[in-house]
């Protein structure tokens, strides 16, 4: 073989090596959503009629790593004051110092340390994530079950071209009690559940 | 005027009926948005954003009927008109 297509060789090994170790490294999702699709619901039991709202408010980062999900780190926060209820004075109600205090608490977090129990299935992984959720001022250890769908080369289609890069979409049901954070704690149970049925819906770009 | 009073009564609660019934006859809390569900192609995530309407909850219900039977029972306290006859009125004469 001649010196300079040896040498041509060796370049683009070194190029497709450093290609695929770029592609293999951890890459950080943001979770603020344009599109405004990212959403948090949730409901609490009551006599009349369940509560049901949602927040959009969605923010945060997550760097995450196909070859290695368990190493999936990352925080994701909740705006409280756009949480959002159908009836407006309900929805005072949920904002005001009682119940949310959204004035004094502005953000509803998720600081996820690791993850535990990773199953993979193609592209979709599912494991706990271990890690502090903050309400209120309240901070405590809790494991989510979450479910993360890695979408390489999705955010062309998603963000009509304009930008080239990979998706990560992660969904997780979980519940959380009042008394824990101090979420109104007067409410009486047979009024509104103590319980706390959460639901988030979330996607995160990793644009190139 | 206790004419007027059960005219009001009936208009204040066919109103209530109609507009509960009009808005969904919903048997919940009154709202003033509405949750839209639609599903994003890319992602397959529900997003859920609500659009402004008026949906007339039970409470509402209740306090229109509650007022259309105050204003009827409110009828009640003025005096039913009395009819005199001619010849009630020849013999009192």
């Amino acid at each position: 073989m001649k010196p300079h297509i040896k040498a041509k060789l060796a370049s683009l090994i070194a190029v497709t090596g450093l290609a695929g170790a770029a592609f293999a490294a951890p890459q950080t999702f943001d979770f603020k959503d344009p599109k405004g699709v990212n959403n948090a619901v949730f409901k609490l039991d009551a006599p009349l009629e369940a509560i049901n709202g949602s927040a959009n408010g969605i923010s945060g980062q997550v760097v995450f790593d196909p070859a290695k999900p368990e190493a999936t780190r990352g925080r994701i926060v909740v705006a409280a004051a756009s949480l959002h209820v159908p009836n407006p004075m309900m929805k005072e109600h949920l904002h005001s110092e009682q119940w949310m205090d959204v004035a004094r608490y502005p953000e509803i977090s998720f600081e996820a340390k690791s993850l535990k129990g990773v199953r993979t299935d193609g592209n979709s992984i599912s494991a706990d994530a271990v890690g502090t959720f903050t309400l209120r001022g309240v901070a405590r250890e809790m494991t989510i079950p979450v479910r993360l769908t890695y979408l390489p080369d999705k955010l062309g289609a998603r963000s009509n071209g304009q930008m080239q890069g990979d998706l990560l979409v992660i969904r997780a049901n979980f519940s959380i009690k009042r008394a824990d954070f101090g979420i109104n704690p007067k409410a009486p149970e047979d009024k509104v559940a103590d319980t706390i049925e959460l639901t988030l819906s979330i996607a995160g770009a990793a644009p190139r | 005027m206790r004419r007027m009073l059960q005219w009001l009564a009936m208009l204040v609660a066919a109103a209530t009926l109609t507009t509960w019934v009009a808005t969904g006859a919903h048997r919940g809390w009154t709202k003033t948005s509405v949750a839209v569900k639609t599903v994003d192609e890319v992602t397959g995530l529900e997003a859920v954003t609500y659009e402004p309407r008026f949906v007339m909850g039970i409470e509402l219900l209740g306090g229109g009927l509650a007022g259309a039977a105050l204003l009827g029972g409110a009828a009640q306290l003025f005096r039913r008109k009395t009819k005199t006859t001619k010849n009630q009125e020849r013999d009192n004469n």
